[in-house]
C-alpha cells in the first residue's frame, strides 16, 4: 500500500508544477518583495526590522492562502471529474488515497515555506548588500537584524504551521466537497487557532467579577475551545526574526503540536471519507 | 446524500481519531495558560496605520483594542499591577484608541477608575492630567471622568489646586443642560475647603440667582450652604483681626 500512497503523493506534487503553483508561489513572492521595499522606504526608523516584519506576517498569511486555495481547487476538481470514483474502484482503501493526497499537500506546504524563508533571506542580503554599499563596512551576520538560526527556526516552524493547515484544510474539503465553504472554514479556523491565546486571556480579566456564574461559565467555555484548537499563535512568530530566536523547545512544541494535531485531522478526514457515500 | 453505516469506517481510523483527540485535549491542559507580561505591552501603532487596520470602520477596532488593552491586569496565577506598566505606552493606546472612536467613554472610564488608582502618584497625575485634557476635546460628553479627576485630586493626591483646576474647568466647559449641577457646584466647595469663603460665596450666590437650579429642595440645601459660607467668611474676617 506505501508504495501506492507514494504514488499518490508524487502525482500530487506533479500537479502542482503542472498547474503552475510554482510560479503562483514565486510571483506572490515577488510583490510581497516590493511591498516590503516600499515599507522600508517610508519607515522613518527601524527600517530594517519593519521591512522584515510586513514581509514575515505577509509572506505567512499567503503561504496559508495560497496552499489552502490550491488544495481545496485539486480535490474538488479530482471529485468532480470523478478521478476519485475511478482511483478508489481500483484496489486503493480509501485511506491510502487519503494519506497520499496528505502527503502530497505535506511536501507542498514544505516547499512553500522553503520559498517563503529564501524570500526572507532574500531581503536580509540585499539589506546587507545596502548597508555595505552606504557605510562601505563588512557586517558579520547575515544582516544586522537577521541571524541564519533564527531564518531557519521561523522557516521550520513555517513548514510545520503550513502542514497542519494542509491537514486542515483536506479535512474540510473532504466534509464539505465545495471549495467556498471549505476555504471560508478553514480561514475562520486558522484566525480563531492564531487568536485563542488572546481571547483565553481576556475571557479570564479579574475586572469582570470572576467569581460570578456566567462570567465563569464563559472562561470555561473559552478554555474548552482553546483545548480543541491548536496554539497556532506560538508557531512562526515574527519576533523572531526581528527581536529574538525561538529556543529550540519551542520548536519541538511546535513539531509535537503538529504531530498531534495533525493526527486528529488525518483521523478525522478518514472518518468522513470512509463514511461518504461516492 | 445519505452517509455510509459507521460500521464501515476501520477501527483504526475511529482509535486514531480518539486517541489524537484525547493527545490535543492533553496537551493543551498540559500547556501553561497564556498569561499577560506589563513588559508585552508595546507601543500602538501610529494613528494612520491604525485607521488603514480598520478598513475604514474604525469604532470595532477601537472596541478590540479597549478589551486588547485590559487584558493587562491582574491575571489569574500572575499578579500584573497595573502599576507595573508603561504609562506612557497605556497613554498613548488611551489617546489611539479615542481617537479611533471619540464616542467612546472606556477609555477614559479606565484612565480614570483603573489606571488612576495605582499607589504612585506620578502615574495616578499622568492618568488626571490625560483625562483633564481629553475632557476639554468634548466637555458635555466626558464630564463624568472630569468630575472623578477632581474628587481624586483632592481626597487621594489631597491636591486642593489641583481638584480647583478640575472643577474650574467642569464648572467653565461642562454647560449642557445634562451636566448635573453638583457637578458644577463642586468649584464652590473646593474654594470653601480651600478657605476662600469670599469667592465660593459669590459663585454661589451667583447660581442662584442665575435660576439654573430649579429643584426645590436642592435651592434650600444650597441656600444653607450659602448661609453658612457667610458664617464662615464673618469668623474667618474676625479671627484675621
Amino acid at each position: 500500500m506505501l508504495s501506492k500512497v507514494l504514488t499518490i503523493a508524487r502525482f500530487t506534487l506533479l500537479e502542482a508544477v503542472r498547474t503552475r503553483l510554482l510560479w503562483i508561489v514565486l510571483i506572490i513572492l515577488a510583490l510581497l518583495f516590493l511591498g516590503s521595499l516600499f515599507v522600508q522606504h517610508i519607515a522613518i526608523t527601524e527600517t530594517e526590522r519593519i521591512q522584515i516584519g510586513f514581509l514575515a506576517a505577509s509572506v505567512r498569511m499567503a503561504a496559508v492562502l495560497i496552499l489552502s486555495l490550491h488544495l481545496a481547487g485539486s480535490v474538488v476538481r479530482e471529485f468532480n471529474d470523478k478521478v476519485v470514483d475511478l482511483l478508489l474502484s481500483l484496489a486503493l482503501p480509501r485511506a491510502g488515497y487519503y494519506l497520499g493526497k496528505f502527503l502530497g499537500f505535506a511536501g507542498i506546504a514544505v516547499a512553500i515555506a522553503a520559498l517563503a524563508t529564501l524570500t526572507i533571506l532574500a531581503v536580509a542580503l540585499f539589506d546587507m548588500a545596502w548597508a555595505k554599499l552606504i557605510t562601505h563596512s563588512d557586517i558579520g551576520n547575515i544582516s544586522a537584524l537577521v541571524s541564519g538560526p533564527a531564518l531557519a527556526q521561523w522557516g521550520v516552524s513555517l513548514a510545520l504551521e503550513l502542514t497542519l493547515v494542509a491537514a486542515l484544510t483536506l479535512f474540510c474539503v473532504i466534509t464539505f466537497a465545495q471549495i467556498m465553504p471549505a476555504i471560508s472554514f478553514v480561514i475562520a479556523f486558522y484566525l480563531l487557532a492564531r487568536s485563542i491565546s488572546a481571547v483565553r486571556l481576556l475571557s479570564t480579566s479579574q475586572l469582570l467579577a470572576p467569581n460570578d456564574w456566567s462570567n465563569r461559565a464563559i472562561a470555561h467555555l473559552v478554555d474548552a475551545l482553546g483545548w480543541l484548537l491548536p496554539d497556532l499563535d506560538r508557531f512562526t512568530s515574527t519576533a523572531w526574526l526581528v527581536d529574538h530566536s525561538a529556543t529550540l523547545g519551542d520548536l519541538y512544541l511546535n513539531a509535537i503540536q503538529t504531530l498531534v494535531y495533525g493526527g486528529l485531522l488525518l483521523g478525522a478526514g478518514l472518518f468522513d471519507l470512509y463514511r461518504r457515500n461516492l | 446524500m445519505k452517509q455510509r453505516r459507521l460500521s464501515v469506517v476501520p477501527r483504526t481510523v475511529i482509535a486514531l481519531a480518539i486517541v489524537a483527540l484525547a493527545s490535543q485535549i492533553a496537551f493543551a491542559v498540559i500547556q501553561p495558560r497564556p498569561q499577560a507580561r506589563a513588559e508585552e505591552l508595546p507601543v500602538p501603532p501610529p494613528r494612520t496605520a491604525l485607521r488603514a487596520m480598520s478598513l475604514g470602520d474604525p469604532i470595532p477596532l477601537a472596541q478590540f483594542s479597549t478589551l486588547w488593552l485590559q487584558a493587562f491586569d491582574n491575571q489569574p496565577g500572575v499578579s500584573i499591577p497595573f502599576l507595573n506598566l508603561d504609562y506612557g505606552k497605556v497613554e498613548a493606546w488611551l489617546q489611539s484608541i479615542l481617537q479611533l472612536d471619540p464616542r467612546g467613554q472606556y477609555p477614559l472610564m479606565m484612565a480614570s477608575q483603573l489606571y488612576a488608582q495605582v499607589p504612585d502618584e506620578r502615574k495616578q497625575r499622568q492618568m488626571l492630567a490625560l483625562v483633564y485634557r481629553e475632557f476639554l476635546t468634548d466637555p458635555n460628553r466626558r464630564w463624568p471622568w472630569m468630575a472623578h479627576a477632581a474628587i481624586m485630586a483632592k481626597h487621594r493626591l489631597n491636591d486642593l489646586p489641583l481638584a480647583l483646576k478640575y472643577a474650574q474647568a467642569l464648572a467653565a466647559h461642562a454647560t449642557s443642560a445634562d451636566v448635573p449641577h453638583w457637578a458644577r457646584q463642586m468649584e464652590i466647595f473646593l474654594y470653601e475647603d480651600l478657605g476662600e469663603y469670599e469667592t465660593a460665596r459669590i459663585l454661589l450666590g451667583g447660581l442662584l440667582n442665575s435660576g439654573a437650579v430649579q429643584d426645590a429642595h436642592e435651592t434650600r440645601f444650597l441656600i444653607e450652604r450659602l448661609n453658612a459660607l457667610k458664617d464662615a467668611e464673618k469668623s474667618s474676617s474676625t479671627s484675621e483681626k
